[in-house]
């Protein structure tokens, strides 16, 4: 085959809505693409392990100790099948990592942002998992195999992170006045950053028509926002919360809620490292690597000589 | 009565899956991230278990010794109410003398050898403590012991697995654990001391006789140890009082990690 039909070819499959298997031919830039995205996927899952860590050894009681704990513990999986279908592309995991600590591979930036108070566990159960739900759940008809298959599990677990998040949410509010207060607060802090999660408006977003062409995206990141701002607010209403936008109005017209001017400026400026927590998380995640740098060189290590002494033991 | 033998192996959960859970998101390759949070899981599910039989034990007692059994403020501040006590009650409102853990289960995590040293000796017991617990008088820990036993044996496996890479891996490595091997050896002693509740327990059916789980133990660490190509420590002198309620100093800020919400925010719903 000529590239020519090469590229006929996997134009076809996508087409169809079939999927792109390792094996297949495919462009360039559709490979460039993914690898970006998945990896960016696969940290945003191992650095958000970290805010919600933050509170496991502190959390009110025994049974809410445990889902987070398996909750952060999802994440770490979901870290594993993500960059083990990035690594289908020809990257290996050690060299996404590099990038991560050199900070040339992004991750989601709301993960910059601080947990302060029980309630943010709930806030970002919430807010967070339901935005990510929102972003993913299309993509478990993405073009690329492995990538689909592994966010259709991806999505069973974070649809229940979701629910637990809410669950949290809901038990605040239901609470004393102080814990109340305590959801308002979380609320207020999350709200809009989460808008943020969808990524810039769509006039500033010059690879969704390709990636929508590639079946590598599916809805454009303001047709996502829109869906997340019309769920959420309705939610908001059932916890008895306010949602933090003066301008967030019900428009009878559109079907939709108007909502208010998003802070783009504070966006850009965590997305380049100027977030509440930027250097911290990459510092926890970098001095995890490399005092583990130790162990991993041991279980080398212990693997070639166990290796030796099986072959030794089969000569003789 | 069994509430006491109950609480301690309640605590000694507890306190070494709050250690263990310190790792999440930390560990030295994201596979043992996960093995290392599940472990701790498992820890804080017997420890759940165990919570709840003891708060079923201690709701049924005559009010008078109830106002009695417990030192720390909170925690008899409500038994004193009259109200049931549940597990997270007894969890978040005792303070140190309370807590009956082992000294060698509130130990820092430091690094991977010392979390992998601390809990090799205590899975190695534990795999010999909950093999004869199967036997049990008392129905409900027998369940748990069955539950725990399942795994614990997977636990021991992922400590000594992991005693013997570390030993036989690197120089660095071999040091690395050896320190850890020698550093924590005074807190295992402790782990086979038969007082008054274990003497009890065993008259009662429901408790192990520690002098018959030891020299298993020490052959089994020897073993491991040897394969591993490290050397057994030979110090006698033990570390002691986790029993009585006396601790290292790690403890005190453990319990103020772990007890934070409940203690700044008493008596909600969460």
């Amino acid at each position: 085959m000529t590239v020519h039909s090469f590229q006929e070819h996997f134009d076809s499959i996508i087409d169809r809505e079939s999927t792109i298997e390792p094996r297949d031919w495919m462009p360039d830039d559709y490979r460039k693409t993914l690898i970006r995205q998945i990896s960016q996927h696969a940290h945003s899952e191992i650095i958000g392990m970290l805010p919600e860590g933050n509170w496991i050894t502190r959390a009110p009681t025994l049974r809410r100790k445990a889902v987070l704990l398996a909750k952060v513990q999802d994440e770490a999986g979901h870290g594993l099948y993500l960059y083990s279908a990035a690594e289908t592309l020809g990257i290996t995991r050690d060299e996404m990592y590099d990038q991560l600590h050199s900070g040339k591979a992004k991750y989601s930036s709301i993960f910059n942002y601080p947990t302060v108070t029980w309630a943010d566990m709930g806030a970002i159960g919430w807010l967070v998992d339901g935005a990510a739900i929102m972003n993913q759940v299309p993509l478990c008809r993405t073009s690329y195999g492995p990538y689909a298959r592994a966010m259709v599990r991806v999505c069973k677990e974070e649809s229940f992170h979701q629910r637990q998040g809410f669950e949290i949410m809901l038990t605040l509010s239901k609470g004393t006045e102080i814990q109340k207060k305590m959801a308002q607060d979380a609320f207020n802090r999350w709200w809009w950053p989460s808008l943020m999660m969808f990524g810039p408006p769509d006039a500033e977003s010059p690879h969704t028509a390709q990636s929508m062409r590639w079946r590598i995206k599916r809805f454009t990141n303001d047709e996502l926002r829109q869906k997340f701002v019309d769920v959420t607010t309705e939610q908001a209403k059932v916890l008895g919360l306010e949602v933090p936008d003066k301008d967030l109005k019900w428009n009878e017209e559109r079907g939709h809620y108007d909502f208010g001017t998003i802070n783009w400026d504070e966006f850009w400026n965590v997305v380049k490292g100027n977030g509440p927590c930027n250097k911290q998380r990459l510092n926890a995640r970098k001095t995890a690597w490399e005092d583990g740098k130790w162990v991993r060189d041991a279980a080398m290590a212990y693997a070639e000589k166990r290796k030796a002494r099986n072959a030794q033991a089969k000569v003789a | 009565m069994n509430l006491a033998y109950t609480l301690r192996l309640a605590d000694d959960a507890m306190i070494i899956g709050h250690r263990l859970s310190e790792w999440c998101g930390h560990g030295p390759v994201l596979e043992q991230d996960i093995a290392v949070t599940n472990t701790a899981l498992d820890h804080l599910g017997r420890a759940r278990s165990l919570y709840q039989y003891a708060a079923k034990q201690f709701n049924a007692m005559p009010q008078e010794e109830k106002n009695q059994y417990f030192s720390s403020v909170a925690l008899q501040s409500l038994v004193e109410t009259g109200a049931d006590i549940d597990e997270d009650d007894i969890a978040f409102l005792r303070d140190g003398w309370d807590y009956r853990n082992l000294l060698l289960l509130e130990q820092p995590n430091q690094d991977w050898a010392y979390t992998i040293a601390r809990s090799f000796y205590y899975d190695t017991f534990n795999y010999l403590f909950f093999g004869a617990m199967q036997q049990n008088a008392d129905s409900e820990l027998a369940a748990i012991a069955e539950k725990s036993l399942k795994e614990v044996t997977y636990h021991l496996r992922w400590s000594s697995e992991w005693v013997i890479r570390l030993g036989d891996g690197t120089d660095e490595s071999h040091q690395k654990m050896q320190t850890a091997i020698n550093e924590l050896w005074e807190f295992t002693g402790e782990m086979f001391t038969m007082d008054n509740t274990d003497m009890h327990a065993v008259q009662g059916g429901y408790g192990v006789d520690l002098n018959t789980i030891k020299p298993k133990w020490t052959d089994q660490i020897a073993a491991i140890l040897h394969e591993a190509t490290l050397t057994l420590p030979t110090a006698t002198w033990m570390q002691e009082g986790g029993r009585e309620g006396r601790h290292t100093e790690q403890l005190g800020y453990i319990l103020t990690e772990l007890q934070f919400m409940q203690r700044a925010y008493p008596g909600m719903e969460w």
